[in-house]
Order: structure tokens, then sequence, then C-alpha cells
């Protein structure tokens, strides 16, 4: 079985404790200069959501989740559904908005999203790292004034706000960091 | 279009950083040390169970002082180290004659990343030959006194912080009783720390729930090491206590910022910590660090008294900015270097 090294610990990464597959929401490293390194990691369960707090030495190894990740088309949304299609198998799934999560900042139609399954089951979903969604509503931006440090929320296609540069106007398509949902920069079409 | 080409420090960070590094070689220039400059390359390391150097490979490399003469020994003469500190090689300066020298240098840690850690950092190490754990101690607040401005740092013996936070002796309590304090605590404990690991259990407990006590209000100087963790430090025995380090380290707001050695004199002594170490290392799953070392010649032609102290620059720069993580107050940390 696969299983990941202390020096490989990062948010994001995907473990199996006990049965159930973990996401690592939290790594802090601490070491007293002439000590032993320790790992302070907080693991959320995906499938319950409950949270542990866990601490790792360095060289102490944990467990890949068992889980299986595809690529799927975003279809659309169904009352509290999210409805996503396998590019290759063609077959269905449905996530709760709980599931989704923040993601539905960034879901667009036909996006391809990649999908966490466990037994067959989808247990969560992640956009790709940078989309472009299209600016439907803010304020007038102030001609010239191309400071990126003073920000304005801005509403998007997809119906979530992100603060943008004051120069950013209805109608522009801007590239969002779906991890951190940070504005990157305004795009052509 | 990748933006992690950018400094992660502000201009302005930076700049008080430049200032804080003026500040500090005034301050030691005016008590009269001479600032030095030893390789950040050499075929020495620290052999010290918890670090880690990088090996550098590639290129010839004439290996004399630290040739090692074991036939079973897995390293290889031509083996080089980046520095996890400058301590051997300003040693070496001690024993041939120089009086009180600083430098400022680069130094590389493996594997440690974090908000206050990036494996390569700034060290700032001092010497003072003729000195004894507690002037090494007055000159450590007299400098975090003059860069931080927080007063003078109090004094607390490693015993006193772990019988005020914990309620456990760390020079007479055994693995378990210190495991068995872990959990009463509530603290969460790694499931691979042995309950012979004395020292990992106390490590624990200090970075749990005695850390981030420490220097909360005025800066603190924890003195009175385990012997267990002397490192390069000698040891002392007190009539009817156990031996203790000769060791301190400073706190600022629960961060450490400096280690400070009544440095250890003895040749003998220091090969047989060597030993000690690489046999810890190897149970821990590392690799063997060279035990032999130029600083074994300059400590049997004769190293005089002295204490020496290392402090992390980047994280007094982080504090005297008061800002959170070391990437505000270095340009490029580790993931943009």
């Amino acid at each position: 079985m696969a299983s990941y090294n202390t020096s490989e610990f990062r948010k994001g990464l995907k473990v199996q404790l006990d049965g159930d597959p973990y996401i690592m929401i939290e790594c802090n490293f601490v070491k007293p200069g002439k000590g032993q390194a320790l790992y302070k990691c907080k693991l959320r369960n995906l499938l319950r959501g409950t949270v542990l707090d866990r601490t790792y030495k360095s060289g102490d190894s944990i467990d890949a989740a068992e889980i299986d990740e595809i690529q799927a088309q975003y279809l659309y949304r169904q009352g509290d559904h999210f409805v996503f299609m396998d590019n290759e198998s063609y077959e269905q799934y449905e996530l709760t908005a709980e599931q989704v999560a923040d993601a539905w900042k960034y879901l667009k139609e036909s996006m391809v999203c990649s999908i966490i399954l466990h037994d067959g089951q989808p247990i969560s979903i992640t956009p790709p790292n940078h989309v472009v969604l299209r600016v439907e509503y803010c304020e007038p931006g102030a001609k010239g004034n191309t400071a990126t440090n003073v920000t304005k929320p801005c509403k998007v296609d997809t119906g979530a706000e992100f603060p943008c540069p004051a120069f950013v106007n209805i109608g522009d398509l801007i590239k969002i960091d779906s991890r951190t949902g940070e504005y990157l920069e305004r795009v052509k079409e | 279009m990748s933006r992690d080409f950018r400094p992660t420090a502000s201009w302005s960070n930076l700049q008080r950083r430049a200032e804080l590094l003026r500040r500090l070689r005034a301050f030691f220039d005016r008590r009269g040390f001479l600032e030095v400059e030893t390789p950040i390359l050499s075929a020495d390391t620290v052999v010290d169970r918890h670090l880690d150097p990088f090996r550098v490979v590639g290129g010839q490399w004439p290996v004399v002082g630290s040739e090692n003469t074991n036939p079973q020994s897995p390293i290889p003469n031509s083996s080089v180290w980046l520095q996890t500190s400058p301590e051997f090689t300003m040693k070496r300066m001690l024993a041939a004659g120089a009086g009180r020298i600083y430098q400022v240098a680069r130094v590389f840690r493996q594997d440690e990343i974090g908000p206050l850690h990036n494996p390569e950092f700034t060290l700032v190490e001092w010497y003072q030959p003729g000195d004894g754990l507690d002037a090494g101690m007055q000159l450590t607040s007299d400098l975090c006194e003059e860069t931080l401005r927080r007063g003078p740092a109090d004094r607390v013996t490693y015993a006193e912080a772990f019988d005020r936070c914990v309620g456990v002796d760390p020079h007479t309590s055994d693995g378990r009783q210190l495991a068995e304090t872990a959990q009463k605590l509530g603290v969460a404990s790694p499931e691979s720390l042995s309950l012979d690991d004395r020292d990992g259990w106390l490590d624990l407990l200090l970075v749990e729930r005695i850390q981030p006590h420490l220097g909360v209000g005025r800066p603190v100087l924890l003195y009175d090491y385990p012997a267990s963790q002397a490192a390069l430090a000698r040891t002392r025995q007190d009539a009817g206590r156990p031996p203790v380090a000769e060791r301190f380290e400073l706190y600022a707001n629960g961060v450490e910022l400096a280690n400070g050695y009544h440095e250890l004199l003895d040749p003998s002594e220091l090969r047989a910590r060597n030993v000690r170490v690489n046999a810890q290392r190897v149970a821990d799953g590392k690799e063997m660090l060279p035990e032999e070392s130029r600083l074994l010649a300059a400590m049997e032609s004769g190293l005089p008294t002295s204490v020496g102290v290392a402090l992390g620059f980047d994280r007094l720069a982080m504090l005297a900015l008061g800002v959170k993580t070391i990437a505000e107050v270095v340009a490029f940390p580790f993931d943009r270097a």
C-alpha cells in the first residue's frame, strides 16, 4: 500500500486512518533547535467531516487514502444537488451542497473537475486550480488606477463574489485561483 | 503567468531587516568582537541526532583532517557538507588564539520547513573566550534588549519551567512518567514515540506545554538543560542533584531565538558523544555523520574556556518587525528559491 513520509506531509494530502479516508487540513512543523522534529496535523474525515488532531515525528508515515480520483464535467445544479458526468464512462454522479462546499463559487457548465470516490461513491470535488469567470457586477473603477493593492468586491457569473483590483469592470473575464479565492489577472476572450 | 518570481517579504520589511543587521553588527563591534567568515562548505559537520546536513556531491575535495580511517564506515571520504552552523570552524579559530569573534552565516538544515523554519537561514554566531554560562547569558540578554527593545531577559532553569508548567522533574522522571504526564495533559503524542526515548518526551512537553509561555512578556533565558541534551556543552553536577548541561536558550513570544553553550573542551568526551549520537541516528533510520573532524584536532591542541551562542537572525527580524512568519522577512523562502 502506498504511504506518505513526514517530509511529504502537506495540506490537501489524502490519507487513510482507522479505515476511513482523511484529508490533511493543517500541518504545522515544530522543532526545538536541537530536538525532535514534530508535525502537528489536523485531519478531516472525508466521510463524516469530523476533525482529528494527530502529532507525528519525523520519519513516521501514514497510509495513502484508498480512494479513486476521476475527471468529470459539471452538468447542472438541481436543488441541493450538483450533477457531474464521468468523462470516460459517462456515468453521472450527484454530490450534495455540503460535499461540494466552497467549490460552487467556481462551477461553470462543462467545467472539468476532479471527483474523489470512496467505495465508488463521490465524496468531494476539486475545481481546476485556475478558473476564468465573467464579472457581472461591480462598482465602476477609477480610470487609470492600476494599483493591485486596493480591492473591491466583484460579483461573477457563478453568483460568487471575489475581491478584485479597482480597475476591473463589468463584463471583464478574470482569472481566480480556486485554492485561495485570490484574483490573479484579467484575461482576453 | 506564475507570480512566484516575486519576493514574499515587502520591500519595507527588507529595509527594516537590513537596518536590524546594521544595529546588530554595531552591537558586536562596540564590544570588541571581530567579524569573521568561515567555510559554509566543509569536510566536517556537526554530529547531532536531530540535525540533518545537506551532503554535497560532485567536484574534487582534498580530504585530510577528517579522513575516516574506519573501512566499515558508510561515509565516503569525499563527502562535503553544507554547514548546519559555523561552530566547528569558529572553535578552530579560538584554539588558534582568536579573541572575541562573531559571524553572520548562511546555514542549511534538511527538511526544516514551516512558518518558523526555512532550510537555508541566517545564523549569527559568536564566541566569548574566557567567559562562562553567566556572561554568555548576559550578552545574549543585552543583544536581545538592544534589538527587540523589550527589556532584559528573565532567567528560568529547565527544571523550574517543567515544574511550573507540567509538574514533573525533567532530570529524574523516566520516559513512562513523562508519557503519562503528556497523556494527563491531553497532549497529542506520536504513536511511534518510544517510552525509552526520554528526550523525545521532554521535547514534546517543552514544545506543547512550555514553549508557548516562554518570553510572552519579557524574553526568557531557559538554562541548565538535561545532561542528555548537552550536544556540545559541558555538563556540571551540583551536590545531591542530577547532572545538567551548561546550555541555555533564548525565547521571546514563545519563539526559540538562540542557543548557547559553555563549550565542551574535552576531545575524548566529544568522541564518545559522537559515537552515541550516530548509534541513535542509525536507530532513527538516519545516515551516520563523520565522527572525526578538525575540531577534535583543535580540541586536542587546546580549546580555551569559552561560551558560544548561535542566534536565528530571521526569527529575530520577525519578532522585531512584529510578523508571524519567516517568509515575511526573507525575499525568497525555500519554495521560491
